[in-house]
């Protein structure tokens, strides 16, 4: 029986046998690392044709996951977006809080597959930590968990969520200290520990076969969305709006609608205090193609290659790469993306929360000021669905101390004035 | 470019080298510093320096922001270059200048990304302009490396293959029949640093790339720190490269002066190593 939720490519457009998506891809690694990353490729593909392991998938994605997410209107929300209908696909009910357990889940079983114990994996907010972590408790894996030092201080719930699932957590000092560095580390774990670890890489980007593995994984997303709003809304929408960090999220919505055209696809790239400060980490809007992590893609980087610093306040966004699958879709036109400040970013979280009860994560909350652009740009005729990735639990420090949410803080009264402000300009 | 002499890099040079060491009966010394660490002039003294205590190749290190193979010796090192602004022109002055005062042959070690936005033709002409011996860009694997390789023979630049434990037969014959100047074996899987020991990998590997029928001489890398490792892998290499030791003896050093007298130093004890005097 074919799989319900596990749902690869099925026309194999992209990547080529080498990994290419046209300019961006491969695999650019070290010969220490050759050998795993073949492996990790042979028994992904020995895995995509074996219905046995689709149908452990599909077991855990119902019954442990929770799929299918669900699909929730906003209507309240789409008020400020020019009365555009907008439609949220849920993966932040998803177990663990957001969409990134899609992934995890079919590269532990994977993991055991190899016969390999250990997992090692990198995280940015530390939903891929968490999530990773939890396979791993879930299968009986070691599993350690490298994090940038400002994250771990900036998702501190999410590193004690880790722990509490019995991995381990190294907060990586390197260079900016973010995602970009804690990508690092793991690859250097990696290079050492081979043998017995397998590397859970967390977004589409790294080396072939990661970019479309990671997806397919992922592509449930879209599968699901683009049935839900013909069954819901009778057609197909106009914009399927996600959040880009390294894209995950993003192009798991957008995938399955690829082959529609009349659906724009549209990344939200963070653009920190706006993309002229220096201070962002929109990548597709402001970078040059480079190779960063094992594949050829957009990176951010000056005049003689050298990776600049990203700054986002959304810590699961703070890099300064992008899958090659994006960098695809960009330069063939089929995707669109634009740049989100993190005060857009922020006021539209506060907006889903007060409006409609829902708290998205800080990075999902990017997809939603872009959804506000773009329903605005549509008008009322206009059906938008965004990737809500992940919820905003874990973000309630940084957005408490942004909107002066804590007791202490005398803020609290000028947020109430605010309130009124956003309701203000629905009228 | 002034003149017919100084436009083909110096990839012969690497090969006479490391063919008049084995001619000696002994292996070879080749030394890693980065360029710009601690500043751009102090790097070039202290390859100098290296050169003077005995070694017979040095790979200069163009610093990188995300050096994913390196460990926190060579990556302090990288920062603290960075940090201080160094350019490729800066690099390339480096090449030139231990070159010229030398004689000796001198390579260039970096990641790949550095060379692809700088462009690979003008890299490569302005490094064998300089008087560069070749490249060892350890993040490019021989199948991503067709336009390089294309670009350095033009120049006469060496293209040197990194070779891990972990690479499979069929693979170590396509990188050696790849690659030129020498072979680097990883004597382990791990990034630079030093090591206590260096395994029995390393000599398992070197046997494996020879079995290939490759004419390169094999080079062992990563781990090696003093004259008794130095001596043991030159009973079956034809190079031992040290990186991270000479690095750390600079990080160590007090000052300037202590630093360029530590690492002649140790090239001078790496170097007895490698004629089989431990």
């Amino acid at each position: 029986m074919p799989s319900e939720f596990f749902i690869p490519d099925p026309e194999g457009r992209v990547p080529s046998a080498d990994g290419y998506f046209g300019a961006y891809g491969g695999k650019f690694i070290p010969e220490a690392l050759v050998a795993a990353v073949d492996e990790v490729a042979v028994e992904y593909d020995k895995a995509k044709g074996d219905p046995e392991f689709a149908r452990e998938l599909d077991d855990l994605l119902v019954n442990y996951t929770g799929r299918p997410s669900a699909l929730t209107e906003v209507p309240r929300f789409a008020e400020h977006a020019g009365g555009a209908r907008v439609f949220l696909k849920r993966e932040d009910l998803n177990h663990t809080g957001s969409h990134k357990i899609n992934n995890v889940l079919g590269q532990a079983l994977l993991t055991k597959r190899m016969g390999k114990t250990r997992v090692i994996a990198e995280t940015g907010a530390g939903q891929h930590g968490v999530a990773t972590a939890t396979a791993c408790a879930l299968f009986g894996l070691e599993c350690t968990i490298y994090m940038g030092e400002i994250d771990t201080q900036r998702q501190a719930l999410n590193v004690a969520r880790m722990r509490m699932l019995g991995a381990e957590v190294v907060a990586v000092k390197s260079g900016s200290r973010t995602l970009k560095d804690a990508i690092n580390e793991a690859f250097r774990d990696w290079v050492a520990n081979v043998d017995h670890t397998h590397y859970l890489f967390g977004t589409v980007a790294g080396p072939h076969p990661f970019p479309a593995m990671v997806r397919d994984f992922h592509r449930v997303i879209g599968v699901e969305a683009r049935r839900q709003l013909l069954e819901r809304a009778g057609r197909l929408p106009d914009a399927a709006v996600a959040c880009v960090g390294g894209g995950s999220n993003a192009i798991g919505l957008f995938h399955a609608f690829i082959p529609d055209e009349g659906v724009r696809l549209i990344g939200c790239e963070p653009a920190g205090h706006g993309v002229e400060t220096g201070e962002h980490a929109a990548t597709l809007t402001a970078g040059e193609p480079g190779v960063l992590h094992g594949s050829r893609s957009y990176v951010l980087q000056d005049d003689e290659g050298q990776i600049t610093e990203p700054y986002s306040i959304s810590a699961g966004l703070d890099y300064p790469g992008i899958g090659p699958e994006h960098s695809y879709l960009k330069d063939s036109g089929r995707g669109e993306y634009r740049a989100i400040t993190d005060d857009a970013a922020m006021q539209a979280l506060r907006l889903l929360s007060r409006t409609e009860g829902i708290i998205p994560a800080i990075e999902s909350a990017h997809a939603l000021a872009g959804a506000l652009e773009v329903g605005r740009e549509l008008g009322p005729d206009g059906l938008i669905v965004v990737n809500l990735s992940g919820r905003g639990d874990k973000d309630m420090d940084t957005a408490a101390r942004y909107f002066g949410l804590y007791d202490t803080d005398a803020e609290v009264a000028a947020d109430e004035a605010a309130t009124a402000e956003i309701e203000g300009d629905a009228k | 470019m002034s003149g017919a002499a100084l436009t083909g890099g110096k990839g012969h040079l690497l090969s006479d080298t490391l063919a008049a060491a084995k001619a000696e009966g002994r292996s070879a010394l080749i030394a890693y510093l980065p360029a710009g660490f601690p500043t751009v002039d102090g790097g070039i003294e202290a390859i100098k320096a290296v050169f003077d205590g005995g070694a017979d190749v040095v790979e200069v290190g163009l610093p990188h922001s995300d050096p994913v193979l390196d460990g926190p010796v060579i990556q302090t090192a990288d920062d603290i270059a960075l940090r201080g602004g160094v350019r490729i022109a800066d690099v390339v002055r480096t090449v030139r200048e231990a070159h010229e005062a030398t004689g000796k042959p001198v390579l260039v070690m970096t990641y790949w990304n550095p060379i692809d936005r700088y462009g690979v033709e003008r890299f490569t002409a302005e490094l064998a302009e300089a008087g560069g011996a070749g490249c060892i860009l350890p993040d490019l694997p021989v199948q991503e490396s067709v336009l390089w390789r294309e670009h350095a023979d033009k120049h006469g630049l060496a293209t040197v293959f990194v070779v891990a434990p972990s690479s499979k037969d069929e693979r170590l014959a396509e990188i050696t029949a790849a690659g030129s100047g020498f072979v680097y074996a990883a004597s382990l899987m791990g990034v630079t640093g030093t090591r206590e020991s260096v395994g029995a990998q390393a000599e398992d590997l070197v046997r494996r790339t020879r079995a290939t029928g490759t004419d390169l001489p094999v080079c062992v890398g990563l781990g090696v720190s003093n004259r008794a490792q130095a001596a043991e892998v030159a009973r079956f290499a034809d190079g031992v490269i040290v990186g991270s030791a000479f690095v750390k003896r600079m990080l160590d050093a007090p000052d300037r002066v202590a630093g360029l007298a530590a690492v002649r130093e140790l090239a001078g004890e790496l170097a007895s190593g490698v004629r089989g005097q431990a």
